[in-house]
Order: C-alpha cells, then sequence, then structure tokens
C-alpha cells in the first residue's frame, strides 16, 4: 500500500469485552481518508463500542487501534444529557476544555448552520439544534476524521436527511473521512462510499448496493430495506411500511418517503 | 487580631465556605450529593481511628474520606444501584464511627463539636490548618476547572478531546475528602453537604456560565458564613446550623427571584 493511501485510523483483529460479555469480535477495518463509511447492525451489535474503541474510551480485549500520527478527530456521541442545574451557554461549551478563539468558534457553528445559537443555553435548544451545536463542536478541530454515533437519534425524516447532507458537504469541505453508526438506514447508506454490517463480527461490507442484497444483510434486516434503499435512489413512489413491520427499528418516528424524494433531489 | 475568637471563627468559616462553593457545583452537576455525604459521615470514623491511635485528627479523617470513596466505587456497578451503596455506606460509616468513638472510654470526647462543628473553638493551628486545606482545594478546582468539566458533560467527548475523564474524577474525589477533612471542625460532619450543596444550588437562577455559577456560589458561601455566625451570636445559637440556615435563606430568596424572572 502507498502512502498516499495510508489509512487515518485501523482497527486490527479488535475484541472488546464489556461488562463480561464479548460485544465484538475480531474485527479489521481500515478507514481511508475522505471516504464515507457507515456501520449498520442491529441493537447490541457492538456498532457503539466500536466508535468509542476509536476514540479510545473502550479498553481493548485483543487487537489494536492504528491512527496516523497526529490525527485530529472530531466526534459526535448519540446523545448530550446536560443537568438543567448546570448553566452552560453554547459559545462556552464549544470552548471546552480549549478556547480556540471567537473566530473560530463562530465558523464551527456557521458550518454547522446555526450561527445565531451562540448565546443560548444548552439545555434550551431542541434535539436538532442540539445536534448541529454537537456536530460544530466536531467540527471545531478542522478533523481528519468525523465519528458520528447515531447522531441524528430523535430527529424526524426530513430533519436526519438534512443533517446527512450537511455531513456530505462537510466531507466535500474538509476532505475528511466520516464513520458513522446509523439506525437510519435507506437514508445513509445511499450516501455511504462503504457500509459495514455489524452484529458482533462484520458479517458483509462493500457499497452500499451490494451490502443491501448480501445475504448476511438481509438475514439481519429482511430484505424491505434493500426496496426502501431501492425506492431512494430510484426514486419510485409507492407504500413501503414493512421495513417497520419487520421490527429491527428502535425509533418509531414515521418514515416519510415522499419528503425524503424532495430532500434528496435539492 | 486572631486573638479574637470570633475573628478566627469567621476567617474559619469565610474558608470553608470559599473552597466548597466551587466543588458544590460539581456535585450538584454530577448528582453526587449523597456520595458527599457518605465521605462526610466517613470523617467521624477517622475521628475514631486518630483517637485510638493517637495520631492527628485531619490526615485520620481524609484518610478516612478517601477509603470511603474508593469504597463506593468499587461497589458502584456490582449488581446494586449508586444510591443503595450510598446509603449502606454512608450510614455505616456514620454508625460505626459512633461506636468506635464511644468504645474509647478513656476518651473525654463531645462528640456534638464532631457532628456539627465547633466553629468558636478554632484556635490558631486549627485556622492555618483549615486555610492550607483551603488553598489546596481552591488551587485544585482552578486547575482541573476545565478538563472536570469536560469530564462532568460527557465522558466520551472528554476522551476525544483527549481527556481521561477517570483521572478528573480521582482528582474530585480528592478535593471532596479534603473538605471534609477542614469542614468538620467549623459545620460538623452532618451538615458539611449542606455547606457544598445550598450555596451552588443558590446560585443556578442567577447565572449563565459555570464559571458565574462557581463565584456566585462562592459569595454566597461567604454570606451565609458571616451572616450564620452573626446570628449564632445574636441569638446563642450553635454556629454550624445557623451558618446552614443562612445559605438556605439565601436558596429561598434566589429561588423566588428565579421564578419571577424567567419568564
Amino acid at each position: 500500500m502507498n502512502a498516499a493511501a495510508s489509512p487515518v485510523i485501523e482497527a486490527q483483529h479488535v475484541s472488546i469485552r464489556l461488562d463480561g460479555r464479548m460485544v465484538l469480535q475480531d474485527v479489521s477495518v481500515a478507514i481511508q481518508p475522505g471516504e464515507i463509511v457507515t456501520i449498520v447492525g442491529p441493537n447490541g451489535s457492538g456498532k457503539s463500542s466500536f466508535l468509542k474503541a476509536l476514540i479510545g474510551a473502550v479498553a481493548l480485549e485483543r487487537g489494536e487501534i492504528r491512527r496516523a500520527p497526529g490525527l485530529r478527530i472530531g466526534y459526535v456521541p448519540q446523545k448530550l444529557a446536560i443537568d438543567a442545574s448546570l448553566p452552560l451557554t453554547v459559545l462556552r461549551f464549544l470552548a471546552l476544555p480549549r478556547n480556540p478563539g471567537r473566530a473560530r468558534l463562530q465558523e464551527a457553528l456557521e458550518a454547522a448552520e446555526v450561527a445565531d445559537l451562540g448565546n443560548r443555553q444548552m439545555t434550551d435548544l431542541s434535539g436538532g439544534q442540539l445536534q448541529r451545536v454537537l456536530l460544530a463542536r466536531a467540527l471545531l478541530e478542522r478533523p481528519q476524521l468525523l465519528l458520528l454515533d447515531e447522531a441524528t437519534q430523535g430527529l424526524d425524516q426530513p430533519g436526519s436527511a438534512a443533517f446527512y447532507q450537511r455531513i456530505a458537504d462537510v466531507r466535500e469541505e474538509l476532505g475528511c473521512a466520516v464513520v458513522m453508526v446509523s439506525h437510519d438506514l435507506h437514508v445513509v447508506m445511499a450516501a455511504s462510499d462503504r457500509v459495514l454490517c455489524m452484529n458482533g463480527h462484520i458479517c458483509c461490507q462493500g457499497a452500499p448496493e451490494i451490502v443491501a442484497s448480501a445475504p448476511e444483510y438481509r438475514a439481519l434486516f429482511g430484505t424491505g430495506t434493500q426496496g426502501a434503499l431501492a425506492l431512494y435512489r430510484h426514486q419510485h413512489s409507492h407504500s413501503h411500511d414493512h421495513v417497520h413491520e419487520n421490527g429491527h427499528h428502535g425509533h418509531d418516528h414515521p418514515h416519510d418517503h415522499d419528503h425524503h424524494h424532495h430532500e434528496s433531489k435539492r | 487580631m486572631l486573638d479574637d475568637f470570633l475573628v478566627r471563627a469567621a476567617l474559619a468559616g469565610l474558608g470553608v465556605a470559599i473552597a466548597a462553593a466551587p466543588l458544590g457545583c460539581f456535585v450538584i452537576w454530577r448528582r453526587m450529593a449523597y456520595f458527599g455525604e457518605a465521605t462526610a459521615h466517613a470523617a467521624v470514623l477517622g475521628v475514631a481511628l486518630a483517637l485510638a491511635l493517637s495520631l492527628p485528627l485531619v490526615p485520620m479523617i481524609l484518610l478516612a474520606a478517601l477509603a470511603m470513596a474508593s469504597c463506593v466505587t468499587l461497589l458502584t456497578g456490582r449488581g446494586y444501584a449508586v444510591d443503595t451503596v450510598l446509603g449502606v455506606t454512608a450510614h455505616t460509616a456514620l454508625a460505626a464511627g459512633l461506636v468506635a468513638v464511644s468504645l474509647l472510654a478513656d476518651v473525654r470526647l463531645d462528640l456534638m463539636s464532631f457532628l456539627f462543628g465547633d466553629i468558636l473553638a478554632v484556635g490558631r493551628m486549627d485556622l492555618l490548618t483549615i486555610w492550607g486545606g483551603v488553598l489546596m482545594v481552591l488551587g485544585l478546582t482552578f486547575w482541573r476547572w476545565s478538563p472536570l468539566l469536560m469530564a462532568t458533560l460527557n465522558p466520551d467527548l472528554a476522551r476525544a478531546s483527549g481527556i481521561d475523564p477517570r483521572r478528573e474524577e480521582l482528582g474530585l474525589t480528592l478535593a471532596l475528602a479534603l473538605v471534609v477533612a477542614v469542614a468538620i471542625k467549623v459545620v460538623g460532619v452532618l451538615l458539611i453537604t449542606a455547606l457544598l450543596v445550598i450555596p451552588a444550588a443558590a446560585a443556578r437562577p442567577l447565572v449563565r456560565t459555570p464559571e458565574a455559577m462557581a463565584v456566585v456560589a462562592g459569595l454566597i458561601g461567604a454570606c451565609s458564613a458571616l451572616g450564620g455566625l452573626w446570628a449564632a451570636f445574636i441569638l446563642d445559637a450553635p454556629t454550624g446550623p445557623s451558618i446552614v440556615c443562612a445559605a438556605a435563606v439565601i436558596f429561598s430568596i434566589t429561588t423566588v427571584f428565579g421564578a419571577l424572572t424567567r419568564r
């Protein structure tokens, strides 16, 4: 492998044990500069643990994580529960633990399209605004690797589609690699260069279309999702409720496919 | 000036209140009021230990408080909820400490002064110890402020910023144990948590940033210490409880103020 294509981060034979249970076994993944990789998998499949291992928040049972020297990582957590007793403006939050200066803070807020929220209290933000602020925080250090852990949880379908569009734009602007964990299969997969299907190990991986038709993927998610993917890509308009019916979704927000088309055309 | 017992009492109260306030902010942000309580109760065990072995008081209290903190950390996540673990350990430490002290029959000891403090009996050496501890706590809090705040917000985000949340929590525990060790003379074991929590809670409605909350809590703590001391002198009431009552009065005022101005 030549130097130009050396990965920003690489997991080699990584196994993770949490509370005595093996949640991930022998996972090897190399993330190349600038690519968008999506990790899909059922609840408890080790997706979030893997992401936390990449930032160094989870100890490895076996294997190793290799980072490119001086790698700058931006991380967007699944959720951020701030106690109401903690007064915190958005700007102060972004300036923790090191203040990069007002100009940089404002620039990051603009990159996340929440330029006017700087003086608001963190606890007053809506779910969508909070996700944007977390994104701004992750962009602050101009990351070479952006990690998102179910970043659109709690957003409605147009909201998450807009959020992922923003991620794709950010990748264009910064040239950073993006690794995200998601439940919103059909939205995310279409925006990804590569999909990893994870369930305690890597079941299958490849381009979204290939993974969606792989037998391992279908065994986990049924064929309905592939239909939804096709729907998204080809913009057909017909009912597709069986994504819900096969029971692998933890969400209960409506999947508004019509609106969805609308977003994808922009 | 230091010859006056009231001046010494005021200085002791001020010091402890100012050191406790910023720590108290973390105690309420992290919802660990009960953890503070357990650490404080362990101080009675430290007193018993010091008396039994004829060792200096403050280091023994510090040791007992730290032992309690590690005990709680070890037990948590082993099948019991945190509040159960704290409920068991806090009250066990208090009860065992009281039994141990009473068994030391040859020691004439005013137990009440450890439970509720005896600020008017603060001597020059006590004052030196208290302010030494206060400066250490303030230094530790100031030095670790940003990383500790980050670890409080979200441990994973802290990791991503290169902060080890467990190390920061250890620092916080150490600072709490120090405050307990120096506050025992001022408000006593039973009311130390009040001095941590009430000024910080009273500051909350008045502020918009964490730093402002720590500073305002310090001011409120200082006012409570002086106001409580003055009230205790006028009313001939016990000083520790009077200080806590003064803090509670300020809390009621700022809470009402906060409720009225929020709309």
